[in-house]
This record gives C-alpha cells, structure tokens and sequence, in this order.
C-alpha cells in the first residue's frame, strides 16, 4: 500500500471521529500555541530591552563608586562616596582619555516639583552639558544648560516631555518657573520624546534635569555633597570601547591612589553587561514558561497515545480484517503511526496558527509585545510530529503484532 | 510459485467420493495422475490446490489448552466446490482460518498449490492471503465508513494496484454480484443479502485461487441466503475452487462435495444423495 493510501487512510479514520480526534488534538494544540506565545513574550522581552539599550548607545560604560570585589568591607555597590564630579572632569581630559567623547557625572533623586498651582513627582538629576550626548537625546525645544550654567550653580532645568506636559500643560514650559522646595528654577529646554520604558520601569520621558553643582548645592543628602552617584561615559565609537575602558580604569586608579586594582573603589559597566543582566531575568522566566509548556505537550503526547490504543482496541475487527484481505504487519504498523502523527502534526499546526494569532491579538490587551519567531513555529511543528511519531510507536506495534484471527473473532 | 509436486504424504479422506460433476470437462483437465491416485477429487481439474497432512491446532489459555483440530488429512482439488459441516465447536472456523493462512497448524503440514506454507512468516501468510484467498465471513466484515466499491478495492490496494484499475475491477466485481447500481452505498444503507453480496465481490475481486466462505449464511434470512448460495454456484461454474463451511445440511447441499467435522476430525461423508440434493 503506497503512502500516499495510508495517508488517506489515516486521515479517513481521523475524520471519522471527529470529536475525539478533535480533543486528542486540543492537548498538542495548547502546548505548542503556549511554547509559541512563551518564546515570543521572551523575545518580544529581550527585543524590547536591547531596543532600550541600543538607542542608549553600545559605546555607554557607567562607573558607579564601590568595588564589586570587596563590596562587603567598604560598603554596598552605590553607597561609597568616592565618586565626585571632580573625578568626571578628570575623565573629560582628551590628553589621558584619548577614546572618551563624553562624559556626564549623575546624580539623581526622586522630589516633587511645583509649577504654580500643579505637583509633579519624578526623578530629578543633576548632571553636565556631556548628559545630552551620553543619553543620545536631543531637545524640542529650548536649550540644555551650559558649562557656564555648571560654574554658577544656576537654578535652570531641562524637562522630560511627559514631565512638562504634566506641569504646564498646553503652555509653553519654556521660560516659565518650577519650584522644588525654596528654590525656584527656571526651565530652559524640553527634551525629545523616546517613547519606550526602561527596564527598570521609569520612563525616560519622564524626568528633570540641572547643573550637577545646583543639585550638590541643593539636592544632595548628607555631608559629602560632592559626591555624585555614577558618572556615564562615552566612547569615541563601538570599537574603542575597550581602549576607553581601560584609560578610565588607569586615570581613576590613579586618582584615589590605589597600587592594584583590587584596591579600586569603583565599577565600570558596559551597557552590555547591562543589557546580559536585564536578559537574564527574562531568560528565567522564558525558561520557566517554557517548562510548563513542555510539560502540557507530554500530556498532550500521552492524550495522543492514549486515544490510539483505544482506537487500536476499538478497531480490532478493521485490524483483523485488513490483514485477512492481506495487509503485512509493516503496513498496519505504518497506517497506526500514520494517524497519531498526522493528529499530532494537525494539532502542531493549528497550535502554531493559534500562537501567532495570541502573538498578534494578546499585545492589545497586555502591554507586553510578543515577537513571532519562525524558528519557534518550525520547531514546534516538528516536535508536534515528532509526539505523534513517538507516542503513536506503542500502539502501532500492538496493533500490527495482533493475530489476525484474534482480530476478526471478536464480535 | 512453484509447480505442484504430487505430494506422497496425503491420504484422501473420502476414498469413495471420486465421481466427477462433469466427465467432459475432467477430461479436458485431465493430468498425468490417475484419479484413484487424488481420490478427493470431485468435480474438480484433478490438481489439488489444497492439501492438509495430519494437522493439529492446539489452543492454550494459561494452563487450559483445547486441541480444536486433531489430525485433520485432506485434499481439495482446483475447481472443486466442497462443503464442511460440523456441529457448532467441531473446529469448522479453525480448519477454515488455516485453510485461509489467518493461522498456523499446531503439527502437520499444509501445502497450498504444494507450497508448503505451515512455516511461513506472518508477512509472507499476508501475501499469500492477498493474492490466493478471498474470505466471505459470517458478520460480513465489511468497512462501515467507506462505500461498497472501496470495500471491494480494499485487496487491491494491499496488492498496489493503481488506483484508477481498482476502481474499474471493483465496480466489476460488484456487477457481477448484481450490485452495480449500489457501488457507492455505504453498508449501512445494504439490506444483509446485499452486504454479503459486496464480500462476495470483495473476495473475488483479486482473482483468487480459493474462495473460503465461513457461515456465509449464517446472518441472512432464507431469499439472501439463496442468492449467496447461487453466487457460489456461478463460482463454481466458472472454474473457481470454493470452500464453504456451514452447520446447516441445507445449504452444505449445494456443493458438490462434502467433508464432515466432528470433535476436531474429519470424519465419512454423508450420503451420495444428500450431497447431490
Ligand atoms: N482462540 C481460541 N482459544 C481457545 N479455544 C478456541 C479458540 N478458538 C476456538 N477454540 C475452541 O476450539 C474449538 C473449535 O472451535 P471453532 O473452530 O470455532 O468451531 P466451529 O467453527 O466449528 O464452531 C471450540 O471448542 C472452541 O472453543
Ligand atoms: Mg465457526
């Protein structure tokens, strides 16, 4: 019997009980239509974040004050006060840091800001010109503040777009005040839109930012207000990332006067540890998902198994009688394994028609987007196949190792 | 297939039932053996087709073993139509499914057109059974799902015809049942006559060499019963060797010949007249 005639075969007994076949089917279909919706949420995840730290620039290294090797004696990462905005200026020097194009000491908190009779909490940080260039934003409007603004200590401020629709609504915030505590500030710019959220879940159009000197003035907590909280650096290009992180590492080990750098009181990060930290998380909880969708596809595969050795059994007479009329083993055998993959590769694709149509649908109802991955569809059509196939060996076997006069006796 | 050896091992069973159905045509079949040397020959071409050499079948269910054939020895020649009847147990349905290569024998030796085929293996006893035997069952065993036409096909299609030639040979086959007007009824939509007129068609639909028809009868009211039997006839008649097995003298009568079973062997013949009724 050519395969193409146990083909139609198969698929006529299928056919023939729709509803079961159609249930056996629902247990492949839910695990593959999960396994494409879990990787697409991880993907969708991870694209989102490596979007994020893409349009921050590749050619970013943070230095946060604090050793990651000896955190536990000199204090938590962060906490350290050995950062200063002195150390930053040092680091903007072209002659020891040939590779650096920018460099923007930040420091940040969060506190309410008051525009006539409206309140806006957000973060407000205190930085230099080098901010703009480092973040890769540009303004709408306005100016950002200058070296001259860093001098004085003025009171002026550049608003995220959000934060200045949230205070002055239509108006033109240009010009106008905004008062944090006693002091009044006068806005200078408003930034461009960037549109996505960080990772951390603060938008990066929400936020307000001053003279590094003005917020130390001001703003900063405790004695040692020169002290800032990172200090963001920017490489010429991609490819003198290394050279400019090996320059800071030397001049900052230089500055606080460490022989070794076990002795350095300061982590520089590149934005793709960042990016690896921020993936991992996902990747846990892709891994976890995709776990629980493994685990519905066994069940679907035994649901698979389970409905062929019932049809087997149902189906004696057939078997007895096929065989009787000349049937080998070997094509009863094939005609069974024929059935359970086509059930498990009907089930596979519709799963994978549902996936991606939840892929399409489910990002209007959940903010998270979900990335359809072809390699993912193809896997899980052939894994479906391959459930049939394996799950349907055991009944095939029973059903072509039956003796025909057992088969046809039973009435 | 290998020429028949005349095998030296069978002792015909009914020694005394040698009287041809038409002396014409044994005469044209005529070959080199003398009849007294295939005494079961009737009606027959005189080659036998069939012949069994002191089988056994023994059944074992854990420690309980019933032995349904115990030394069963005879031969049906090509063109004969013989009848086995027995009372119900007596192994009729045993005998038949070896005859029909579904089963092996315990013991003994069965030769199909004297090829012995008491030691083949389950895939080469599939061929065989597509190629030389066409059943008629009691319980029709017909396909629910599938017309009558692709019930017939179904031999066909284990023998890989290609498709567009089993269509044209089952709608044949079901012609020449008188079902030419039903071929694309499902069973369900068959009276029982007509069902069994389909297996009918089925089993002759590979051209085999024996028809072996269990209790053909048996689920059919007296018109249907007739006109299966009346299909056998025209078997016959057209040279096909059919073996029909039935616990009712009425319809063992139509055949030309008649073997009884009893306790699992062969045991006389009945009388002339009843066979010839
Ligand atoms: N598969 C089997 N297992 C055990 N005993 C069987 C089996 N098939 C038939 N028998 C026994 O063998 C004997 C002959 O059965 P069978 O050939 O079906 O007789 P008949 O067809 O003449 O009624 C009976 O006693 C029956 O119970
Ligand atoms: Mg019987």
């Amino acid at each position: 019997m050519s395969w193409l005639e146990t083909f139609r075969t198969g698929a006529q007994a299928i056919m023939s009980h729709r509803l079961r076949s159609g249930l056996t089917m629902l247990g492949i279909l839910i695990g593959i239509a999960a396994v494409i919706l879990t990787v697409g949420l991880g993907e969708g995840a991870s694209a989102q974040v490596s979007n994020e730290i893409q349009s921050l620039g590749t050619n970013l290294l943070t230095v946060t004050p604090g050793s990651t090797t000896t955190g536990g004696v000199r204090g938590g990462l962060g906490s350290a006060t050995s950062l200063t905005a002195a150390d930053a200026t040092a680091l903007a020097n072209k002659k020891d840091c040939p590779d650096v194009a920018a460099v923007a000491p930040v420091s940040s908190r969060s506190t309410v800001l008051v525009a006539g009779s409206t309140n806006w909490t957000t973060t407000v940080s205190g930085s230099t010109p080098g901010w703009l260039s480092v973040h890769s934003r540009s303004l709408l409007e306005g100016n950002f503040f200058t070296q001259d603004d860093i001098v004085k200590a003025n009171p002026v401020m550049v608003l995220g777009a959000t934060t200045a629709q949230e205070l002055f609504g239509a108006r033109d915030p240009v010009g106008q005040s905004v008062s944090i505590g006693t002091e009044t500030y006068t806005v200078e710019g408003v930034l461009n839109v960037v549109g996505s959220s960080s990772a951390s879940g603060t938008s990066q159009d929400d936020l307000a930012v001053i003279p590094i000197t003005t917020y130390q003035q001001h703003l900063a907590f405790g004695l040692n207000r020169t002290s800032v909280s990172s200090i963001v650096v920017e490489a010429t290009s991609k490819n003198t990332l290394s050279a400019a992180y090996q320059e800071i590492n030397d001049e900052l080990l230089a500055l606080q006067g460490a022989a070794t750098p076990l002795a350095a009181d300061f982590t520089i990060t590149t934005q793709t540890q960042a990016l690896t930290t921020a993936t991992s998380v996902d990747h846990t909880l892709t891994i976890l998902l995709a776990g629980i969708a493994a685990i519905s596809l066994l069940v679907g595969g035994i649901g698979v198994m389970n409905i062929m050795l019932v049809s087997v059994t149902e189906r004696i007479r057939e078997i007895g009688l096929r065989k009787a009329l000349g049937a080998t083993p070997s094509v009863i055998r094939r005609q069974f394994m024929v059935e359970a993959s086509v059930l498990g590769l009907a089930g596979g694709l519709i799963g994978v028609l549902l996936g991606i149509g939840g892929a399409i649908g489910l990002p209007h109802l959940i903010s998270n987007p979900i990335v359809i991955s072809p390699s993912a569809a193809v896997a899980a059509i052939v894994v479906s196949l391959a459930i049939g196939l394996g799950f349907g060996v055991y009944p095939a076997s029973r059903a072509a190792r039956m003796a025909p006069i057992d088969a046809l006796r039973s009435e | 297939m290998p020429e028949a050896e005349p095998p030296t091992h069978v002792f015909p069973v009914l020694p005394h039932e040698s009287s041809p159905a038409s002396p014409s045509l044994d005469e044209v079949f005529e070959h080199s053996r003398t009849p007294d040397s295939v005494p079961g020959g009737t009606g027959g071409r005189g080659r036998p087709i069939i012949e069994l050499a002191d089988v056994r079948k023994v059944y074992s269910a854990g420690s309980l073993s019933v032995e349904a054939l115990r030394g069963v020895t005879l031969s049906i020649d090509e063109g004969e139509f013989v009848a086995i009847i027995g009372p119900s147990g007596s192994g009729k349905s045993t005998l038949m499914h070896i005859l029909g290569c579904l089963d092996t024998p315990s013991s003994g030796s069965f030769h199909l057109s004297g090829e012995d085929v008491s030691h083949m293996s389950e895939t080469e006893l599939a061929h065989i059974r597509n190629q030389r035997i066409g059943f008629v069952f009691q319980g029709f065993h017909l396909l629910s799902t599938m017309s009558a036409w692709r019930n017939v096909e179904l031999p066909l299609a284990y023998a890989a015809v290609p498709r567009a030639e089993r269509r044209e040979r089952a709608i044949a086959a079901l012609r020449r049942v008188g079902l030419g007007e039903r071929v694309e009824h499902r069973p369900g939509e068959l009276s029982g006559g007509q069902q069994q007129r389909v297996a009918v068609a089925r089993a002759l639909v590979t051209d085999p060499d024996v028809v072996l028809a269990d209790e053909p009868t048996g689920n059919l009211d007296t018109t249907s019963t007739e006109e299966i039997l009346g299909l056998f006839s025209d078997l016959h008649r057209a040279g096909r060797t059919v073996v029909l097995i039935t616990h009712e003298p009425e319809v063992a009568a139509v055949a030309s010949r008649i073997i009884r079973v009893r306790d699992g062997q062969v045991t006389e013949a009945p009388p002339r007249e009843l066979s010839r009724a």
